[in-house]
C-alpha cells in the first residue's frame, strides 16, 4: 500500500472561481495537506510561486491576466532563478484531446479534466510524487518526458528526437522500485 | 518538503535535446504501508458530502453570472469584453455543475461552451440558439429539486448539443480544424 504525506507537500492552487479554489482546498486538507496556497489568477499564482515556492501547482486554464496555460510556460524557464521542475497538474473544464496536447507541450505534467473528484486529483499527486519524469530541454520545449512510457519501443508518435537506442534513459519510479525491494 | 536544499540535475547532452533527471525532491512524502483503515480518497468525500449544503447557493451565483453575462450580450453584442463573460460564465458551469450535483446543466453548458469557441462569426448565431441554451441552464437550476423532471432535463440537454452540434458542422464546414474538434469525443468518461 503506498500512501502520501500531505503534509509533507506545500500547494499552490490556482482558480479564479472562488468555489473550485474552496473544493480543492478542502480536498487538499481532506487529504491531510496543511499548506495550501491560493491565487485567483496567473500573475497572483507566479509571485506566488516565487515567495512560496510550492511542490505542486494545480492550475485551472481559463483564467483572466494570463491563463493557466501561459502560468505553465512561465515556471517552466530553464535559466529562471526559481524552481523550473516542479510538477503542475492542470485542472480545467476544457475537454478536448487537443487541449490536453496543448498543456502537455506547455510542460504540463498532468491533467485533470473537471469535474473533479477525490480519486482524481489523489492519484495525479500520486504520480506527480511517485512518478516524476526526466525533463527534455529541445530548442522549443521544457518540461517533464511527454513520452510517459520508458521504453522506447513502443513509442509511435512523430520522432521529435535524434538519436538511437543509448539515449534511451530508464527511470524506474518509486513505486517500480518499492515493489522489486518488497 | 519545499525547504529541502535544491537536488543536484543530471543533464545528458544529445544532438536535439537534453534529458535532465535529478533525485526526487518530494520522495520524502511517499510512504509505504500505514494504517489500513485509512482511506484519504473516502474522507475527502466525506468532507465534499459535508460541503454539499453550500452547492445550491453556488450554482444560483453561478446561474446569475451566467444570466448577467447574457443581459450584457443582449445590450452591447457580441463585444471581446461580452463574449469573455459569456464564455467564462458557461465554462465555469460546465466544470462545477456536476460535482455540485447538476450534471445536465453541465452538459447544456458544455453545449454553449462549443458555440462560443466554434462559431466562425457570433453575430450570426441564430439568437434563439443561445438564448434557449441559457434558458434551459437557468430552468434546470430552478427546477433541480424536482426529481421527476431529471428525464426532461437529460432529454432537453441532450436536444440542445444535437441542435448545436448541427449548426455548427454545417458553418464549419470549410473549416477542418474546428470539425475535428467539434466531432471529437469528449476525454472526460461518460457517466
Amino acid at each position: 500500500m503506498f500512501r502520501i504525506d500531505f503534509n509533507k507537500l506545500r500547494f499552490l492552487v490556482c482558480d479564479d472561481n472562488p468555489h473550485m479554489r474552496r473544493i480543492l482546498r478542502t480536498l487538499l486538507h481532506s487529504f491531510g495537506a496543511r499548506e495550501v496556497y491560493e491565487a485567483e489568477d496567473g500573475a497572483t499564482a507566479l509571485e506566488m510561486y516565487s515567495l512560496y515556492a510550492p511542490d505542486i501547482v494545480i492550475t485551472d486554464w481559463a483564467m483572466p491576466i494570463f491563463d493557466g496555460l501561459e502560468l505553465s510556460q512561465m515556471i517552466r524557464q530553464p535559466d529562471t532563478k526559481g524552481n523550473p521542475f516542479a510538477p503542475i497538474i492542470m485542472l480545467t473544464a476544457h475537454s478536448e484531446k487537443r487541449r490536453v496536447t496543448l498543456a502537455r507541450d506547455a510542460g504540463v505534467t498532468e491533467f485533470l479534466a473537471k469535474p473533479i473528484s477525490a480519486k482524481g486529483l489523489y492519484q495525479r499527486v500520486l504520480n506527480c510524487v511517485a512518478n516524476p519524469r526526466p525533463f527534455i530541454k529541445t530548442r522549443n520545449y521544457f518540461g517533464p518526458d511527454r513520452r510517459r512510457n520508458p521504453n522506447a519501443n513502443t513509442y509511435i508518435g512523430p520522432e521529435r528526437r535524434s538519436g538511437g537506442e543509448a539515449e534511451t534513459i530508464h527511470q524506474p519510479s518509486l513505486l517500480d522500485k518499492a515493489r522489486v525491494t518488497g | 518538503m519545499a525547504k529541502a536544499k535544491k537536488p543536484e540535475l543530471q543533464v545528458q547532452t544529445f544532438a536535439t535535446h537534453q534529458v535532465i533527471t535529478q533525485p526526487n525532491p518530494l520522495r520524502g512524502a511517499l510512504r509505504i504501508g500505514g494504517d489500513e483503515h485509512d482511506d484519504p480518497i473516502a474522507r475527502a468525500e466525506q468532507a465534499l458530502a459535508e460541503l454539499s449544503s453550500e452547492f445550491r447557493d453556488w450554482m444560483a451565483i453561478e446561474c446569475q453570472r451566467l444570466a448577467d453575462a447574457y443581459v450584457n450580450v443582449q445590450q452591447h453584442g457580441f463585444t471581446k469584453t461580452t463574449r469573455e463573460e459569456l464564455f467564462r460564465a458557461s465554462h465555469d458551469i460546465k466544470g462545477e455543475a456536476a460535482t455540485f450535483g447538476y450534471p445536465t446543466a453541465a452538459a447544456a453548458a458544455d453545449s454553449l461552451c462549443r458555440i462560443i469557441e466554434h462559431a466562425p462569426d457570433l453575430t450570426k448565431v441564430p439568437t434563439e440558439l443561445i438564448d434557449n441554451h441559457v434558458k434551459a441552464i437557468q430552468a434546470i437550476v430552478r427546477e433541480h429539486a424536482r426529481i421527476d423532471k431529471f428525464g426532461v432535463q437529460q432529454e432537453l440537454s441532450r436536444r440542445l448539443r444535437a441542435v448545436a452540434d448541427e449548426y455548427l458542422a454545417a458553418v464549419n464546414h470549410d473549416r477542418p480544424e474546428h470539425l475535428e474538434a467539434i466531432l471529437a469525443p469528449s476525454i472526460v468518461p461518460a457517466d
